[in-house]
């Protein structure tokens, strides 16, 4: 059965029941008079992508609301997770929280860089590239139960922290 | 004069067929990706940014503190059909051939086309050098002073933690990507190259076509490459390629000719005799027969089984008869139809068939 408005002679769209004091009380509306009537809101209907977006975002943990932002050039997580390409140099340190596990996921369980130190980049970080480096083969030589080489190893460390 | 022109008539140093183990290892390459510091990541900068980036590159580039004689491309100005003859001879990607209209981007390359630098690709600077055969010590040397010279004076964005910082975090930490070339005809016709490809992929490493992406390697050339940049050094990566996976594939290969060799001697010569055959009195050629013909020409001559032709010439041929190479050699812009017609010819010139 199809229900006229309460109000204008438009067929209804909202169809409410409410009891009040033990009374049911039955409303159809027109989208005019349920949006006048508070039922409705009056706006576009929500894209369905967005609503699919902000689904994913809910679920993959990232906040819907109030991304967190790039200090530096402005990019947020969800811009990055569009196009796979951070914008800036900083993003790494913004986002680390968030890339942290992208990151080891992508190289084989890895969380620290191993490899080349720019020499302009200063000698601290050389320093502490070195002695990291250092302490990844003490692992492996100990899981290996090398213990000649660990034991090896471990004067190397303390000799090379001493001297810096 | 346009600088691009003289490349043409001959390969570049990558297809020489020299090098160590140059039967089946085609070519070594190693490409450093660095940004730096202080800008965004091309894709974020503006305008401007992006200008003065390049104009930077440049400026330190082509000083001669490199090498002498590098060429200097502006890729903004420079045709389709030269764009598309750097990614033929491998001196450019794709992406930063068909990037668009306005975006400024260079390719700087060496005298002897062993190393290339594309400035405002995906990262600032993609450095890459290439050789010939399995030389991936003397890539990596090059590339490693290439990279300390220019350190000198530009700042690279670098963190303590992430290492050489990229525009994608699948290039974080060394940034360094090593590919090596093979040529694996007797795999693939044996039918284990998916094996390999198995393997491969379970030691993370991925495996191309001679032109990136595509499933089919044309030509059965395979090109094998690291993913992971972080965690490692960049002498671990190396060491793992010129001791495990290279020897490997390498002895793979091998065996897998041996096995024709003793098993199916007969069907191994028709198809080498069939690819001259072909090769030599075709009228009209198809880049994908040809690569295919070429392949098993040159598993021919690698294995004693014909001597009509060396190893080199048939290298060239696989470059040259790529479209824009062709069109280049020829001096005219060519329909795919009248392409195939001068393909033909020209692999008859260069086998010295009529």
């Amino acid at each position: 059965m199809k229900h006229k408005c309460d109000h204008c002679d438009r067929p209804a769209t909202t169809h409410s029941v409410e009891i009040i004091k033990g009374q049911k009380i039955e409303k159809h509306l027109c989208d005019l008079h349920a949006s006048e009537a508070g039922l409705v809101i009056k706006a576009a209907h929500t894209p369905i992508n967005e609503l699919l977006t902000n689904f994913v975002k809910l679920h993959s943990g990232a906040p819907a609301r109030q991304e967190k932002v790039c200090e530096h050039c402005g990019m947020s997580f969800s811009d990055f997770r569009e196009n796979s390409l951070l914008g800036c140099p900083n993003c790494y340190k913004a986002f680390e929280e968030q890339l942290s596990p992208l990151l080891e996921r992508a190289h084989e369980g890895a969380t620290h860089h191993l490899g080349k130190v720019p020499r302009r980049a200063g000698a601290a970080e050389h320093r502490q590239a070195q002695i990291y480096r250092m302490r990844k083969r003490l692992d492996e030589a100990v899981a290996a139960e090398d213990y000649e080489l660990a034991a090896r190893l471990r004067d190397d460390i303390r000799q090379f922290e001493e001297q810096s | 004069m346009n600088p691009l022109r003289q490349m043409t008539d001959h390969a570049g140093e990558w297809l020489r067929g020299m090098g160590p183990h140059s039967e089946i290892v085609i070519s070594s390459r190693v490409r450093l990706a660095r940004n730096l510091a202080g800008f965004p990541f091309v894709g974020r900068a503006n305008r401007r940014q992006r200008y003065e980036i390049l104009e930077r590159c440049r400026k330190e580039i082509t000083n001669g503190r490199l090498a002498d004689g590098v060429i200097w491309v502006n890729l903004l100005e420079s045709t389709p059909l030269d764009r598309q003859l750097l990614v033929e001879r491998h001196l450019i990607s794709r992406q930063h051939a068909n990037a668009s209209d306005d975006m400024p981007r260079s390719v700087a390359i060496g005298a002897d086309e062993t190393f290339a630098i594309m400035v405002n690709e995906e990262d600032h600077l993609r450095i890459q050098v290439l050789r010939s055969g399995m030389q991936l010590s003397e890539a990596f040397d090059q590339i490693d002073r290439i990279d300390d010279v220019l350190e000198e004076r530009l700042d690279f964005a670098y963190s303590r933690r992430f290492g050489y910082l990229t525009a994608c975090p699948t290039n974080v930490g060394t940034g360094i990507r090593i590919s090596v070339m093979l040529h694996l005809p007797a795999l693939k016709l044996t039918g284990e190259i998916d094996k390999v490809r198995r393997a491969a992929r379970d030691m993370h490493l991925a495996v191309r076509g001679l032109f990136g992406e595509g499933s089919d390697a044309l030509g059965d050339l395979y090109q094998i490459s690291n993913q992971t940049t972080l965690g490692r050094s960049e002498e671990d990566i190396r060491a793992d390629f010129e001791h495990t996976i290279v020897p490997q594939i390498i002895a793979y290969e091998q065996q897998a000719r041996q096995a024709l060799l003793r098993q199916r001697p007969a069907q191994l010569d028709d198809k080498v005799w069939r690819a001259w055959a072909l090769l030599t009195h075709a009228r009209v050629m198809g880049t994908e027969e040809t690569l295919a013909l070429l392949s098993h020409l040159r598993l021919g001559v690698n294995l004693g089984r014909i001597d009509t032709v060396d190893i080199r010439t048939i290298n060239e041929l696989f470059l040259l008869t790529q479209p824009a190479h062709l069109q280049k050699l020829t001096d005219t812009e060519m329909d795919p139809a009248t392409r195939r017609e001068a393909r033909a010819r020209l692999i008859r010139q260069r086998l010295g068939a009529r």
